[in-house]
């Protein structure tokens, strides 16, 4: 994306905090203003403090009482800059964030599957977080290193513009230097990047399979790898870390080196002048001299921050720029469905150069079961895919009840499918409210039936705190325990439709046959498609799918497809007879 | 703190030299002041043109000295810095190495990562910091504080008076921003949790049309962390102002007691000048030091979880005396083990006994949870048990060394795991071996076609060895194990992914090794074969015997084999 339009949607974004906007510009100049106020007033203070009996001191108490207003206005202007700063960056990272977030939930499915999650949250939280960080409080500090900049020289040329000319070139030298600096850095941060990288992965790797190097004595080996990868570290770290810390002190120096020649100058002019440019201003000289490099110094880091500030706000704004699953907002709404599908010459694949689906058809009548074999890669997951409209079709249809599944919402789709996957998961939230994803209206003794019907109650009153126990992520359940849950969550909204992907692939045979039950009550008058590598769930399908890379190669019953000894017949013998 | 001084011992001159050479670019820079005092005073007053000259040529003589000295300092705090951080690295990873099993699961993988990498670097900014600037602002501050004193005493006391008021001001501050710090830091995990929820859980989610609820969820998680966030905000911002305002209102009180003395003789004009620099030094370094004390507290407590890592014990070789084996003992044994896990409620597993002859298999049956894992487990003594004993080749697993039994004991685990690097880096994991026996132990387990399909022996595996399927990784995983020449071998259901004709010619294969196999499953057609099974269930032996006897005895027996042969067809 082009700078020039990054900054105008950043624009757009602090348009509603325009007013704290304009707050912040005003009070920094404010604040620039008195703060330099305050070694000039000083000065004429010095001016007044001659010698012994020599003091003015009528000419004194304004000048300090000058000087205390100066410091009253610049601490309270500093604050309202804080301030107003602080909500501008906070509401912007919030809306930032939350716009994201929001475009999550629009963004087809594709986007992320096609994505490591890493990436995508990073841009939730990470790049927002430095966006905020470096371009807006980076704004302020840019704008007040800038205003005292301009400020400080326009008080030097005021004051003696000779003197004022020697800063002005002296300077830059710094800036020189710091950049000369900062490029040499560069690679030798970059192949501790590399190093740190490597070792970082080895970590990762060995750290995660502890277990694995206990069990082959794997220790002293892994240890070898370690300390040889630490040493290199260690080496490309101290180059790193001690190059980019020379930069303070050699600038640290040209500052030295200006303020010595403000002195030498200044000294000479005074007494050239015979006291026209009196001791007083030279004090002040002196400090405006230092306050004059700062702000150089300041805007040499702000700048690097910056940079990285846009590159974040470039990825922050390609995802929000993101094509968005079509609306569907004009469509009805599928209503409670029969259960008839149809999928008519579907062509489909994920990655243009390889097709999957090249022209697939099938009908589910309603409250027929139909069961999907084939091996991985065949495309049954495809299947479910386009079924729940996760993915559209590129060609052909696919019907439910006779309308296109394309002119009906989504929603009112999906909430005709229930779907229980091998993929067990859950939220992080109480088991309560993971069961009752799908009904929220349901009650107490509906929720406990479902549980008990999937076999889940007991072993979630065993938990801590029985349905009120927090589960999700990983630990605390097993994965047949997460398995349960979601068959219990699927039993509880009772859809026209189910879809099981391997539903019960991760329970014991023994439960399976106690939950198989309530499963076949659950898919009596309901169309169901099932993916399973238990037979007795396949056989007893209205019909099974033989799929093989993206066609359907038989279609019958179990009885059937055995007699004709094709695809099916072979894999039935390859995997349950002995 | 005694691990992070520990480490610096090494780096004791780093540590020293650093902060001394810190002290003396610190005096460099404060007797600039005082120089330019003199310029004034006496070069200016008596019109002496040389004396400015020399004056302002010493005052960049002192910035020279001072680059040179700061430069040395940098690079003796960067060597004890990064030093201190590697060895705390490589400290960490023997630690973590010889954790137990229990301690593996008590302290989490994500949290010993985290340990490693990021807690590592935040400690060597501090050090790094602490070493360069935390040493430096006090000194000048200090410094100019008491180079305030040899210009002028009562001057100086306002300085001093100053010093701890701006003390009280940084450390109220600090002490009111960092508990609210923490707070944001929590609601930011709950805002990265969401969001890697939403990403994870995108089917789900959108299967229960659920998207509108999840980001009303988000919504309020974010604004309750901008909310935080703006408040921590407001109180960190106080710093700045607030020190700004201390040193001016010293600024004035000084100008006036300047006025007064100068007034009475007692002090020259350029003595004034002199000690409002030094006044500004110190503004100048306490906003420094202000910034810096975050990077500092941070570092202290990356530092506090290293230590409570460090501090952890390591799991001991052996836990007790040897007792020596017997001629013609059973290769394993069971005498009335129980275990339970660490913080678990009831126990994993009660009154376990039986025992496998040399050279036989054993099959471990059951159905989830049932404490199958648990019981391998403490047969190398991953695990170890909390009553009974648990014997190997007649000797108590306690008092054996860990090394030599886990030599003796190989396991091949559940998930199948592949470390990058190639096929043969991986087999020798199992133990020094020649080529020829690692192409038998790559036969024996059925992977030959695995390996020749990568090219051989130096095949390449990436990380996690993500270009093998999952059967192909269980063989070779199994191969990894054969490697070794293992005494028993164990099989946690590792060869759920081979179809029926591979997994009937391991079975063979491993018939022919003079070795104690030990297979678990939840199927009964993996155990069937075995010498004697062993039924589990909900951590108690069921049921002991042959297929034919446990059809005969076991009704549970009878209701798994049922499940499975009517599931299955015959089995």
């Amino acid at each position: 994306m082009k700078r020039s339009l990054i900054f105008r949607r950043i624009l757009r974004l602090l348009k509603p905090y325009a007013g704290y906007f304009v707050l912040t510009v005003f009070a920094a100049m404010v604040s620039v203003a008195a703060q330099l106020l305050v070694p000039f007033l000083v000065g004429e203070c010095v001016d007044v403090i001659v010698g012994q009996n020599n003091v003015n001191f009528h000419a004194l108490y304004p000048l300090l009482c000058g000087v205390g207003g100066c410091v009253v206005a610049a601490v309270v202007s500093q604050y309202v800059v804080s301030l107003a700063n602080n909500r501008i960056a906070y509401c912007v990272l919030a809306d930032v964030r939350r716009d994201t977030f929001e475009k999550l939930g629009r963004l087809p499915l594709k986007y992320i599957d096609d994505r490591p999650y890493g990436d995508i949250s990073a841009v939730i939280v990470a790049d927002s977080e430095q966006f905020a960080d470096g371009l807006l409080l980076g704004f302020t500090q840019l704008f007040t290193g800038v205003c005292t900049i301009l400020g400080v020289l326009v008080i030097m040329f005021v004051l003696r513009w000779e003197i004022a000319l020697i800063v002005f070139f002296l300077t830059p030298l710094s800036l020189l230097i710091a950049r000369f600096i900062s490029k040499r850095t560069y690679t030798t941060f970059k192949r501790q990047a590399e190093v740190r990288a490597e070792q970082t992965a080895f970590i990762d790797e060995m750290v995660e399979n502890l277990k694995v190097v206990k069990a082959f004595t794997h220790e002293e080996e892994n240890e070898a790898t370690f300390a040889e990868q630490n040493e290199r570290l260690r080496r490309a770290s101290l180059r790193a870390v001690f190059f980019s810390s020379t930069v303070n002190p050699s600038t640290r120096f040209v500052n030295s080196v200006v303020y010595s020649s403000v002195a030498l100058s200044g000294a000479l002019i005074v007494i050239a002048t015979g006291g026209a440019f009196s001791v007083g201003a030279l004090t002040s000289f002196l400090s405006y001299a230092t306050q004059y490099t700062k702000p150089f110094n300041e805007i040499t880091e702000v700048i690097a921050e910056f940079q990285n500030a846009l590159a974040c706000a470039g990825r922050i704004f390609a995802l929000l720029d993101e094509k968005e699953q079509p609306t569907d907002a004009a469509f009805p709404g599928l209503g409670r469905a029969e259960g008839e599908v149809k999928a008519e010459h579907v062509r489909f694949a994920y990655d243009p150069a390889r097709p999957l689906f090249e022209n697939l058809n099938l009908t589910a009548e309603a409250g027929k079961h139909i069961a999907i074999v084939g091996p991985t890669g065949c495309g049954k997951t495809t299947l479910i895919n386009l079924l729940m409209r996760f993915y559209d079709v590129d060609g052909g249809r696919i019907l439910v009840d006779g309308k296109d599944v394309r002119a009906i919402t989504r929603k009112s789709l999906r909430k005709n499918y229930g779907m229980v996957l091998q993929d067990t998961w859950l939220k992080e939230a109480t088991v309560r409210e993971n069961l009752c994803m799908g009904a929220e209206n349901c009650t107490e003794e509906e929720m406990i039936a479902a549980a008990k019907a999937a076999h889940a109650h007991g072993f979630i009153m065993r938990l801590p705190n029985g349905y009120d126990t927090v589960v999700g992520g990983t630990g605390t359940l097993s994965e047949g325990q997460r398995q349960l849950l979601c068959i219990a969550r699927v039993m509880l909204c009772r859809p026209p439709m189910l879809i099981l992907d391997e539903a019960t692939s991760s329970i014991d045979t023994r439960t399976e046959l106690l939950v198989q039950d309530a499963f076949s009550k659950l898919m009596e008058g309901r169309t169901c498609f099932i993916i399973a590598h238990r037979l007795s769930t396949i056989k007893n399908a209205d019909r099974i799918l033989v799929m093989g890379e993206g066609k359907i190669l038989e279609e019958g019953t179990h009885a059937e497809l055995l007699k004709r000894g094709g695809a099916y017949a072979k894999l039935y013998h390859a995997q349950f007879e002995e | 703190m005694k691990h992070l001084f520990s480490c610096l011992k090494r780096y004791k001159k780093e540590g020293l030299l650093a902060p001394l050479f810190k002290l003396l670019e610190a005096c460099m820079e404060l007797v600039v002041p005082l120089v330019v005092a003199h310029i004034v005073n006496v070069g200016v007053a008596g019109a002496d043109r040389m004396y400015i000259v020399y004056g302002c040529l010493l005052l960049v003589a002192f910035g020279a000295a001072g680059l040179a000295f700061a430069l040395t300092a940098q690079y003796f705090a960067a060597k004890a810095a990064v030093g201190v951080s590697a060895e705390l690295r490589a400290r960490l990873f023997t630690k973590l190495q010889s954790f137990s099993y229990s301690q593996i699961d008590e302290v989490g993988t994500a949290a010993m990562i985290t340990r490693m990498t990021s807690d590592c670097q935040q400690v060597q900014n501090g050090v790094n910091m602490f070493l360069r600037i935390l040493l430096r602002s006090p000194i000048i501050v200090f410094g100019a504080a008491i180079m305030a004193f040899t210009v002028d005493v009562r001057s100086a006391l306002v300085i001093l008076g100053l010093i701890p008021l701006l003390a009280v001001v940084v450390v109220a501050v600090m002490a009111a921003g960092i508990p609210l710090y923490k707070k944001v830091q929590a609601r930011l995990d709950g805002v990265n949790l969401s969001a890697r929820e939403n990403l994870q859980g995108a089917r789900v989610i959108r299967a229960f049309c659920r998207e509108e609820e999840e980001a009303r969820e988000f919504s309020v998680r974010n604004g309750a962390l901008c909310r935080e966030q703006r408040h921590a905000g407001r109180i960190s911002a106080l710093a700045g102002p607030l020190t700004f305002m201390l040193v001016n209102i010293a600024v004035i009180v000084l100008v006036y007691v300047g006025a007064l003395r100068v007034n009475a003789g007692k002090l020259g004009q350029g003595d004034v000048i002199a000690l409002y620099s030094y006044l500004s030094l110190i503004l100048v370094e306490l906003i420094k030091l202000a910034n810096l004390i975050f990077t500092v507290s941070r570092a202290v407590s990356s530092q506090k979880r290293i230590g409570k890592v460090l501090d952890a014990p390591s799991e001991p070789s052996a836990l007790m005396e040897r007792t020596g084996g017997e001629e013609h003992a059973p290769a394993i044994s069971f005498e009335d083990v129980s275990f339970t896990y660490a913080g678990g409620g009831a126990p994993a597993l009660s009154d376990i006994t039986f025992s496998v002859e040399n050279g036989k298999t054993l099959g471990v049956l059951g159905g989830t949870g049932a404490g199958k894992s648990t019981l391998i487990d403490l047969i190398p003594r991953f695990y170890e048990a909390s009553s009974g004993r648990v014997l190997v080749g007649g000797e108590d697993v306690n008092g054996i060394p860990a090394e030599e039994l886990r030599k003796k004991v190989a396991v091949v685990p559940q998930h199948a795991v592949l470390f990058k690097g190639t096929i043969r880096s991986n087999l020798l994991w199992g133990g020094e071996a020649t080529d020829e026996e690692l192409m038998r132990a790559v036969c024996l387990a059925q992977a030959s076609d695995v390996v020749a399909s990568k090219g051989g022996l130096d095949g390449e595996v990436v990380q996690e060895g993500k270009n093998f399927s999952g059967g192909q990784r269980q063989r070779l995983t199994i191969a990894r194990a054969l490697v070794g020449k293992p005494e028993i071998l164990i099989l946690d259901d590792s060869a759920s992914a081979l179809d029926y004709a591979t997994d009937a010619a391991l079975r063979r294969a491993l018939k022919t090794l003079d070795c104690t196999v030990v297979v678990v499953s939840q199927r009964v057609s993996a155990v069937r074969h075995a010498d004697t099974i062993l039924l589990l269930d909900e951590g108690r032996v069921a049921a002991m015997g042959t297929h034919e006897e446990l059809l005969k005895n076991s009704p549970l027996y009878g209701e798994i084999y049922a499940s499975q042969t009517r599931a299955e067809g015959e089995v």
